[in-house]
């Protein structure tokens, strides 16, 4: 009997070992095509010749790059110029999330408004960037804008800004000898000012009627750093303003073109995609939150900041990480106009070396890396804005 | 991208809601400038702002008129014929033009049968028709076939909205369109004289593209997305895995992994021309993000579904293949378009690879020492029509997503 009982239930509809079936079965095809792309490989490489490994980083690059934030020649191995790309994915990565974040925000708070024409235009500006591909707006900003402007001896000046066919020049600084003192002055400022503002805070609370704690915060930090600013003699930094000279730019910094074009087409497209989700983030706050401010008879702006905005941020933290990843994603499309980042040196390596899969191989560690990082610091920051919830 | 925003789930509802757009709040009983005062002229400040943006707006309005009117435009009509076909062979274009007239046929006829945002879709196609066909630089063979194209609208508009029997032929004419179309413009496999791959060109190739690429990427995408959801851990960590990567690299990694490696996968040789290596790679790359956006469908799904199909004793095959995924795909419709917008543009990346795309043979045309420095009239030529198509794609699905929630109010 009990024999019988074991053998009714045969092994294609026994529940425990069909899903272990299932799952051998796809090891073995999903393996057998992994083993038959290896072996593939193989024979292909061997057909060209090339013995899979990274030891070619070591060898001499010989090829020159525009623009290097660390200090590079063509006589440096291949890993130093990888590394070269990968520091100027960052520069580009870093401003572009810094200037969309900000355009992105105006814009979707614009689209919010209840300023008709505002508002129009605001949505306009996102149709626009966002329904025409990126590459193409970096092209318009290359080819049509930036390289159809005057040579730099005819360079276009707006105010201390400088504007020619090889990109812009823009004031900067340089550090001094008190610039350290100057920016430990700064943060214990910083630090003091907004010990103010708690304070003024803590007594509007207590007793009832206006402080006006932020305007004076701000007030004990400007005059602190004009007292400080005639105590030294001289500001934080140097300014470095450009100066036209009849053929040449001197001072300032100098902004290539296609470091200008890649940089404002990342910060147009994807601020049109954080406008929106700004937008859609306040207007997911329920609206009894904002009735119910101004029943308490809050200030609009107080109520937007204490109330409204706490909220929204959680709401739009994790579609602003996938954003700022696919920014720095997008930033190797500056290949098509000769900005080297890690993609275009990489391509360049490969086409020299013929060591096509390793160098792709360096190339996706490394997105996967910024992929990781950038998820760590924003779970930690969604994490943080989570607590507020109950 | 923004499509990201359904994996909240609550925030799905939310927004749904703010589509609408602004609009002039206008109450019955108050007249025009009563309600421009309130809009605009509220108070020193909105005035400012009103008269600011006014300014800024005219500028660039005029800015703009004045670059299309005064200026030069022979790049564009030099070169109409390659940027919209490539390299097409002239004396094979008929096909081209019965692929053109089919689909305006299908498009009348859907605005016919089901109204709604047909009526968009035909609109823009029959108005892009109707600008190049009164053009005075097309051929008249061109202005011919694009005026029978319109009058193809037409026709199906009328029969679908008499007739809506019709209903059933459409949509299986819609499901064959692509292959229909595909196998004339490369000539049914030798039937007729085939066109190669690197005979297309400009738009043609763009479209090509992107419709074999998104058709590609459906079914892969959905099947990664249940595999994400399965309950086999070896199945769920593969693709786990598989999305996590190819959405962590960019698509220019994946477009030359395509072009470099997929012949050394082969074993070092080039079977595959490069089009096809291209189209492989974007099917790949957009699989993944479309798992994404199917998976937030199908976690939107309530449990209730799951136990009231197996209480009717169905498998699991059924019990995915009709209860569930039907209504996660509901779902995410919105997105999915988002998506194919998403595919549309990034086919402009295939110009780096060095394939004359629409893009890429603006780009080809501008290198051409004839046309120096007219770089702004190609592009902005490109860009219109990426415009016009993309947003004709976004404004569909906010109609689609307003007419599917209110099945659910």
């Amino acid at each position: 009997m009990e024999l019988q009982k074991k053998k009714s239930t045969p092994l294609w509809r026994n529940k425990k070992m069909i899903p272990i079936i299932l799952q051998i079965l796809f090891v073995i095809i999903i393996g057998s095509l992994l083993w038959i792309l290896v072996h593939n490989t193989r024979i292909g490489l061997d057909r060209i010749g090339i013995r899979f490994g990274f030891d070619f980083l070591d060898l001499r690059a010989g090829f020159n790059i525009n623009e290097s934030l660390i200090e590079y020649s063509t006589s440096d191995p291949y890993a130093r110029a990888l590394l070269v790309g990968l520091l100027s994915t960052l520069r580009v990565s870093f401003f572009g999330i810094i200037l969309s974040t900000i355009i992105g925000v105006l814009v979707g708070i614009a689209k919010m408004s209840s300023n008709w024409l505002l508002s129009k235009v605001a949505s306009i500006y996102i149709e626009v960037f966002r329904n025409t591909p990126l590459l193409l707006q970096i092209f318009i900003l290359n080819f049509a804008v930036f390289l159809s402007l005057p040579t730099i001896q005819e360079a276009i000046g707006v105010g201390p800004f400088y504007l020619s066919n090889r990109g812009a020049v823009i004031p900067w600084f340089n550090t001094h000898d008190l610039t350290w003192m100057w920016s430990l002055l700064l943060l214990v400022y910083v630090i003091g000012s907004f010990l103010v503002f708690k304070w003024l805070m803590k007594k509007e609370i207590e007793e009832g009627r206006d402080t006006h704690p932020f305007s004076a915060a701000f007030g004990v930090f400007v005059l602190l750093n004009i007292v400080t600013f005639f105590v030294f003699g001289q500001g934080p930094v140097n300014m470095l303003v450009p100066k036209f000279t009849g053929d040449t730019i001197v001072g300032g910094l100098a902004l290539t073109t296609p470091f200008l074009s890649i940089l404002l087409a990342l910060t147009f497209f994807t601020s049109t995609y954080i406008a929106e989700i700004v937008r859609g983030g306040i207007q997911a706050v329920p609206k009894g939150q904002t009735e119910a401010t101004q029943a308490l008879g809050f200030r609009p702006a107080n109520a937007m900041r204490l109330v409204i905005f706490p909220q929204a941020v959680r709401i739009i933290i994790p579609p602003m990480t996938s954003q700022y990843l696919n920014l720095i994603k997008n930033s190797s499309l500056a290949l098509a106009v000769g900005y080297q980042e890690i993609v275009g040196v990489g391509n360049t390596v490969m086409n020299q070396s013929g060591r096509t899969l390793e160098v792709i191989l360096v190339i996706i560690g490394v997105y996967l890396f910024f992929n990781l990082t950038i998820s760590l610091i924003m779970n930690y920051f969604n994490k943080k804005f989570q607590l507020i919830e109950r | 991208m923004y499509v990201n925003n359904i994996q909240q789930e609550g925030e799905f509802n939310s927004q749904l809601e703010v589509t609408a757009g602004t609009h002039l709040k206008r109450n019955n009983n108050s007249n025009l400038s009563e309600s421009l005062k309130k809009n605009l002229f509220d108070g020193w400040k909105n005035t400012l702002l009103t008269v600011l943006t006014g300014i800024f707006s005219l500028i660039v309005i005029y800015q703009v008129i004045t670059f299309v009117v005064t200026n030069n435009w022979d790049v564009i009509y030099d070169n109409l014929r390659l940027l919209m076909i490539g390299q097409y062979p002239i004396e094979e274009i008929w096909r081209l033009w019965i692929a053109l007239d089919l689909v305006s046929l299908l498009i009348g006829l859907t605005w016919g049968l089901w109204k709604g945002a047909g009526k968009a879709v035909a609109a823009t196609f029959g108005s892009v028709f109707f600008v190049f066909a009164v053009i005075p630089w097309t051929t008249l063979n061109t202005s011919l076939n694009l005026t029978a194209s319109i009058a193809l609208i037409a026709v199906g508009y009328f029969a679908g909205d008499r007739l809506d029997g019709l209903k059933i032929p459409t949509l299986i004419l819609w499901a064959l369109y692509i292959p229909l179309a595909l196998g004339l413009i490369t000539g049914f496999g030798g039937l007729l004289e085939p066109v190669l791959s690197r005979e297309w060109g400009g738009w043609l190739l763009t479209v090509i593209i992107a419709s074999i690429s998104i058709i590609g990427c459906f079914p892969l995408g959905v099947l990664l997305a249940l595999g994400r959801r399965s309950e086999l851990p070896v199945i769920r960590y593969f693709c786990i895995g598989y999305i996590e990567l190819v959405r962590g690299i960019p698509l220019i990694m994946v477009l030359f992994i395509g072009q470099l490696l997929i012949p050394l996968f082969l074993g070092g040789e080039t079977g595959i021309d490069n089009v096809s290596r291209a189209i492989i790679a974007y099917t790949f790359f957009a699989a993944a993000y479309l798992a994404e956006n199917v998976r937030g469908g199908l976690q939107s799904i309530p449990a209730g579904q799951y136990e009231a199909a197996q209480a009717l004793g169905l498998n699991k095959f059924k019990l995915t293949f009709f209860i569930i995924l039907p209504q996660a795909l509901k779902a995410v419709i919105p997105a999915l378009v988002g998506q194919f917008i998403t595919i549309l543009k990034d086919t402009s990346l295939v110009a780096i690879i060095g394939l004359a795309d629409f893009l890429g043979t603006a780009r080809r045309i501008s290198n051409n020492p004839e046309y120096l420095g007219r770089y702004m009239e190609l592009y902005i030529f490109v860009a219109a029509f990426y415009f016009i198509f993309c947003y004709l794609m976004a404004h569909v699905s906010r109609h689609l997503e307003r007419s599917l929630s209110k099945g659910n109010q």
